[in-house]
């Protein structure tokens, strides 16, 4: 069975977010305005108020109790929606690793911006690595369309009883947030099948107020570490899941994106980009443009980035001749930045090849083209044995 | 590909200007994408946006460095000294402005389409808001769509009396312009 064509419509990324929520149903929803997030809160609240969703909407100060509604209604048994950025999503810390611990299948947005510390009403992913160890799984998207389907296929994976762990669903303030460009909406009709086989499952536990149920973990010693354990295990089935929903929404829907990440013109490819978001779609036009001079370029779009992609990382990158990370955020404590990191860590299964950190796009700078091109050259420099550079920050070199 | 860049101020109406310019550009067909820059939401300070228009799918994610066109809402702005930095051959200015253009603003431009939306806009709309005036003289002065195209989607952004007004703002914009070849 396929999905109807949905009608197509020119709209931003924050506006297509909470379409996709909306399309989803949540029971419960709260969520505190915050640039570049904004709209989601107010058009999500519109929905509402034009009786076009039938959902609780909690008002809250703050996004430290948007959370702890959201979670809170998640372990009553609803369907919950949140939305949030930088400041708010670091408000929120505490309650992020308790949504976690007590496994609420949250679905939030977090529309990426830089973090205090500067301030800066900016794009960049600082908030989404400063939130890595949460317990949360990590979804990283790259356009538009990928907002919309990426947050329906987060319901599946959030609320899957394998699974039973919140999502966080990012895409980069301001270059998405605000881009309009055009988007198909499925069908109501559409989404409600495709979120239908979560309604075979076996039911999930949850608190029924006035009986003697409970939530969560008060656990010492070997009831902390099991329920640490169970949780770890969790996300690590994550990955498969990943690859699993993605697939059958591609069979319903006509649309995938390869699951935990997506390859271009890997296949043949000498060496590699590591890129993520919406520096993936211009890395693309980089990718083609190299190619056209015989360079055997390829890019690996990082879509999950926790749990990791171990091993589809590894099956991507092996044979591979060099890789240049690009991070939209600092590692302090380390030289690389923070997917780069990461990715060193792989070193042993995918062979001591060089792999070159590259810091760009903070702060709502670009990364433009000349800048990627300049990546794919000084990394098959680099797979050609001439000596590199362990980290450049790009913007630090062009001035 | 054809790049669009838009230079106003916050509430002049640049960011939905863009969008507006996307979604009549859908209407014929094309593949946009369009997005402003700017910091907090300000009223009064600069803002810039982009407008993307191709035949095929538009992947890039960046700002506009060589636009085909640009489009200015606020006269002051021609004074930025950056403004017509990486302006392709042949370009396009539209340039809303009470007075008259002296002489080429830049030797890469063209076209010029110059018009007083600002008056317009106050007749008709009854504010300072120019931008679905200076989209008509975009129509007119480019030639890149109709101007049906863009009324057909003013709907989708705007409804009522201020849709009307509009409207009429755009068509004035389309009539009125004074298209100058360089």
């Amino acid at each position: 069975m396929k999905a109807k064509q949905g009608q197509r419509r020119v709209l931003t990324g924050n506006i297509v977010a909470a379409n996709a929520a909306r399309l989803c149903r949540p029971e419960v929803i709260a969520a505190y305005p915050i640039t570049p997030q904004s709209e989601v809160a107010e058009q999500l609240s519109a929905f509402v108020a034009d009786g076009m969703l039938d959902s609780e909407i909690v008002e809250v100060e703050g996004e430290n109790s948007a959370m702890n509604v959201v979670c809170a209604a998640s372990v009553a048994g609803a369907r919950v929606f949140t939305a949030t950025s930088s400041y708010g999503l670091v408000f929120m810390y505490d309650t992020l690793l308790q949504t976690a611990g007590f496994r609420a299948p949250v679905v939030m947005v977090n529309v990426n911006r830089e973090t205090p510390g500067i301030h800066a009403v900016s794009s960049g992913q600082q908030d989404m690595i400063a939130t890595r160890d949460s317990g949360w799984a990590q979804i990283i998207v790259e356009n538009n369309q990928e907002i919309m389907d990426q947050i329906i296929m987060s319901y599946r994976l959030a609320e899957d009883f394998d699974i039973q762990l919140p999502v966080m669903v990012n895409y980069d303030g301001y270059y998405l947030s605000y881009l309009a460009e055009a988007v198909e909406l499925p069908e109501q009709s559409d989404v409600d099948a495709f979120l239908e086989p979560l309604k075979k499952q076996p039911g999930r536990p949850r608190v029924i107020p006035g009986e003697s149920t409970g939530c969560g973990t008060h656990g010492m010693e070997m009831g902390y570490v099991e329920a640490r354990y169970k949780h770890w295990l969790a996300l690590e089935r994550v990955k498969n899941k990943v690859d699993e929903i993605d697939k059958a929404f591609g069979e319903y829907f006509g649309r995938s994106y390869g699951g935990q990440i997506e390859e271009y013109r890997t296949a043949d490819a000498d060496i590699i980009v590591l890129a993520s978001g919406s520096a993936a779609g211009t890395a693309r036009t980089v990718i083609d443009a190299k190619r056209e001079q015989g360079i055997k370029a390829g890019l690996v779009k990082l879509r999950l980035f926790r749990p990791f992609p171990e091993e589809r990382l590894i099956q991507a990158l092996k044979g591979k001749k060099a890789v240049g990370v690009i991070d939209r955020s600092v590692c302090f404590g380390w030289k690389y930045g923070p997917m780069c990191t990461e990715l060193k860590a792989l070193a042993p299964s995918i062979g001591s090849i060089p792999i070159l950190s590259y810091i760009d796009g903070l702060a709502n700078l670009d990364i433009t083209i000349p800048h990627i091109s300049r990546v794919v050259d000084e990394v098959q420099a680099a797979a050609s044995g001439k000596s590199f550079q362990d980290v450049t920050w790009i913007p630090m070199e062009e001035l | 590909m054809k790049e669009i860049r838009i230079h106003g101020r916050g509430g002049q109406g640049a960011v939905l200007a863009a969008r507006m310019l996307a979604s009549a550009f859908v209407v014929e067909g094309k593949y946009v994408a369009s997005f402003p820059m700017y910091g907090f939401e300000r009223r009064g300070a600069p803002v810039v946006a982009f407008t993307r228009v191709d035949d095929k799918p538009i992947r890039e994610k960046t700002q506009i460095y060589n636009p085909d066109c640009l489009v200015v809402i606020d006269p002051g702005l021609m004074k930025l000294p950056t403004l017509f930095n990486g302006l392709r051959p042949e370009a396009i200015l539209i340039l809303n402005s009470p007075q008259k253009l002296e002489m080429q603003p830049n030797t890469n431009l063209r076209i010029g389409g110059l018009i007083n939306a600002t008056k317009i806009a106050v007749a008709e709309i009854g504010r300072d808001i120019p931008n679905t005036c200076l989209l008509g003289a975009f129509a007119a002065a480019s030639g890149w769509l109709k101007l049906e195209s863009i009324l057909s989607c003013l709907k989708d952004y705007l409804s009522g009396d201020i849709l009307q007004r509009n409207l009429k703002s755009a068509e004035r914009g389309y009539r009125e312009v004074e298209v100058i070849k360089w």
